[in-house]
């Protein structure tokens, strides 16, 4: 019996593009902009300078802070500039441009091949920091500070996040077929880092494929697959605990609060990749998807690699877009320009069509509920619009729970007055930051 | 690469998440209910005759042109086009008797858009159903026009300026019951619509299948008219019969009146109710017992429109009383 949660919406999954394509290498880019900054957390100081020569996988910005990540490169070659380039997160950001040698070496010393076994949890964490492990789900949240959670937070179940609820998107989907073993290895080397023994991987009915290859390859280890109704946000944290361990992350709180951590496929795989074969991460699974992407596929890209290389490979554009996303239609974040590069958060490039996004003008909310019915946290998203609209962010904190929004889009989705909510949500959350930063 | 990749990009929308849209509209809600509406509303005018139809055009017109000239003045788009306004006109016309003066729809129309809808702020924005204000102001008006029906059906010939709520209020069930013959008579009569009574008041049978066409396209909510009816019902069985408790007939008093019609088209209007299912079932629970109290002890045999009407009111104390369960609120 598929489980499933209270509240979200069933968009199409549009996975047909890409479902059935296997993911393929892309040819070594002939120059990647590498930001320094690509993770939640403090930023990183760059380590090299225009003219130095690098080889992949050398450390070329080191974290300065516990809640960061050290910046790899992902191809060998030279340094031609450290500058503030676009981010498709941060704007602008400082990067470090590498024009390639053609010879894609990795940087000598590393550990080829390591028995993880024999490997303390200490020594494992400390593996996934410096291999630079963010989550890669989208949210880059450093890997090694959520598998160092304190000691009066008792951790007791681990959760593989395989949902990949989001339309479009078949990165994680294709990861879990065509790379099982290391998503499961890397599961396990996790599991053994929290100290826990009880792990599930949940993953969408929509993957039946995905289920019976990890069902196969987890025979023995006492992880649990969970099998999970296909339905949007099925994949964000907090639903996915309700939903496999009936637990409720408290208002404000986080997933440890109730002993639970949870990974994306994507992180399992670089932290398979990081502990066994001492390879830092330098590349990343991405679906190049969309009404305007002419041939979309699932694309094996450094980081680095420009979102106009990344749609050239695709076949270029098969018509002019609508709106150019990184990640997926319901959370991604909306670009402006292609020279943005592929960061280790990049689970998808969507060039949507016109018909894709069927925006719509913003008309006067009707009341007709269908937000407060999709609303997986409970709360009453037209009310949130409507204070939006007056900026009256403490009414929204207060009286309609403003900041336990996951801002997951389900309410804007279902919206026939087509309201940008989460657009007002946003707002009303920077003005209560902008006024508790005043106190 | 592709030698013939395409790179052109036109102008990108940058926006918050998400990026994609269910492909629901106001526009497609509202004239959905207006279709489903169409049968009972055909029928009317099949029953009472060319009368009702020139009642409802007058109806549907006079709002969609009062819509218009309003957001013409106040320099708003024009909206008429969302089928808002038609369903007002509908919805008033079905809520009248089909012989009245050409006038009193005009007006009520008028009033509804005008009154009861603009000065709230238009769409979305309005407190009562604008169509029950334009049938409360015409009742209050020409309370005579408003509660003579025209004749229909030939078993109730000799009482053609009453509905059957109104023989049973003023003359008993016994009565009531003669004039249809026998009572499975009776309830048939009142399912399929052989009866008097306002234009939309008669086929509970067309009724309650557009109703439940809407609740099957997710457009209102099962809760409102099952609570509301299954109300008035209970009730009228409990304290409503001539023989003390228990002994009323709750199907003639669930099948009388405009509560079909109110349950399922005036009661489920989303601008003017809770926003919660919770709410919902509050509010269809207190227009049922509204409804109940004025048909039982007030002065008009029917209650439905002044219920919803009331309970309109206090719509804003119920969406602040009863809030959704907050994820995260319990362990």
């Amino acid at each position: 019996m598929a489980k499933s949660f209270r509240g979200g919406v069933h968009p199409d999954d549009r996975k047909r593009f890409t479902a059935a394509k296997p993911i393929e290498t892309a040819p070594l880019p002939d120059k990647v902009v590498i930001p320094t900054r690509q993770h939640i957390g403090a930023p990183c100081a760059a380590l090299v300078k225009a003219g130095d020569l690098v080889k992949k996988g050398q450390v070329i910005a080191e974290a300065q802070a516990f809640v960061s990540s050290p910046v790899h490169a992902s191809i060998s070659g030279k340094v031609v500039e450290v500058a503030d380039y676009p981010h498709p997160v941060f704007g602008f950001c400082q990067a470090v441009v590498i024009e390639s040698d053609g010879a894609d070496e990795w940087v000598e010393g590393l550990p080829l091949s390591r028995d993880w076994q024999a490997l303390d949890a200490a020594a494992l964490k400390d593996i996934i920091r410096q291999a630079g492990i963010v989550g890669m789900g989208g949210a880059t949240f450093p890997t090694h500070v959520k598998l160092a959670p304190p000691p009066e937070k008792p951790i007791d179940a681990f959760i593989l996040n395989g949902a990949e609820c989001e339309p479009y998107l078949t990165a994680d989907h294709r990861v879990m077929l065509e790379a099982t073993e290391k998503v499961v290895t890397g599961m396990r080397i996790v599991m053994k880092v929290l100290g826990v023994t009880k792990g599930y991987i949940g993953i969408e009915e929509n993957k039946p494929d995905a289920i019976t290859a990890l069902v196969a390859a987890t025979k023995g280890t006492g992880i649990t697959v969970a099998p999970l109704k296909t339905k949007y946000p099925q994949g964000a944290e907090k639903t996915l605990i309700k939903v496999i361990l009936d637990r409720e992350v408290p208002s404000g709180g986080l997933p440890m609060d109730v002993g639970a951590v949870v990974q994306n496929v994507g992180t399992m795989v670089a932290v398979a990749d990081a502990v066994v074969s001492g390879l830092p991460l330098v590349e990343r699974v991405a679906t190049v998807t969309g009404g305007a992407i002419a041939e979309p596929k699932n694309l094996l890209l450094r980081i680095g690699t420009t979102f106009a290389q990344a749609v050239e490979l695709c076949g270029g554009f098969a018509a002019a877009p609508a709106k150019l996303i990184m990640g997926g239609p319901m959370m991604g974040m909306a670009q402006c320009r292609l020279d943005v590069p592929v960061i280790k958060g990049t689970s998808g490039i969507l060039a949507l069509s016109a018909d894709d996004v069927n925006a719509g003008e913003e008309q006067p909310c009707i009341r007709c509920g269908r937000c407060v019915d999709a609303c997986p946290m409970g709360l009453v998203p037209s009310m949130l619009s409507i204070l939006g609209q007056r900026g009256l962010y403490q009414v929204a904190k207060e009286e309609y729970d403003l900041l336990d929004c996951v801002e997951c889009g389900s309410c804007v989705y279902a919206c026939p007055a087509k309201r940008n909510i989460v657009h007002y949500v946003k707002y009303l959350k920077a003005q209560n930051a902008a006024a508790a930063a005043k106190k | 690469m592709s030698a013939e990749a395409k790179m052109e990009i036109g102008q990108l929308t940058v926006s918050a998440s998400p990026h994609i849209r269910c492909d629901e509209s106001i526009s497609k809600i509202m004239w959905t209910v207006n279709a489903t509406l169409a049968p009972a509303a055909l029928f009317s005018v099949y029953r009472f005759g060319f009368k009702a139809l020139v009642t409802m055009i007058i109806c549907i017109v006079a709002a969609v042109i009062t819509e218009y000239l309003i957001q013409k003045w106040q320099n708003k788009p024009v909206t008429v086009n969302d089928g808002s306004a038609f369903l007002t006109g509908l919805l008033l016309a079905m809520n009248i008797p089909a012989t009245v003066p050409w006038y009193m729809p005009l007006f009520g129309s008028v009033v509804a858009i005008a009154v009861a809808k603009h000065t709230m702020g238009g769409l979305g924005y309005n407190i009562f159903n604008p169509a029950l204000v334009g049938r409360a102001v015409l009742l209050a008006s020409w309370p005579v026009a408003m509660t003579t029906w025209p004749e229909m059906a030939s078993k109730i010939d000799g009482v053609t300026s009453a509905t059957p709520l109104g023989i049973l209020k003023l003359q008993g069930y016994e009565k009531l019951v003669a004039v249809f013959g026998d009572k499975m008579e009776m309830y048939k009569s009142l399912f399929i619509g052989t009866r008097s009574g306002s234009m939309g008041e008669t086929s509970a049978l067309l009724l309650i299948l557009g109703g439940a066409y809407l609740i099957y396209r997710g457009y209102i909510n099962w809760r409102v008219p099952v609570f509301m009816i299954g109300t008035v019902g209970t009730l009228t069985w409990a304290v409503g019969g001539p023989a003390g408790l228990f002994s009323g007939d709750p199907i003639l008093n669930m099948l009388s009146g405009g509560l079909i019609l109110g349950a399922f088209y005036m009661a489920t209007d989303m601008v003017t109710i809770p926003i919660t299912s919770n709410g919902q079932i509050v509010f269809a629970v207190g227009a049922g017992c509204l409804t109940v109290l004025i048909r039982l002890l007030g002065g008009y045999p029917e209650g439905v429109c002044y219920a919803i009407l009331l309970m309109n009111s206090v719509t804003p104390l119920i969406d602040r009383w009863l809030k959704p369960a907050k994820f995260g609120a319990r362990r």
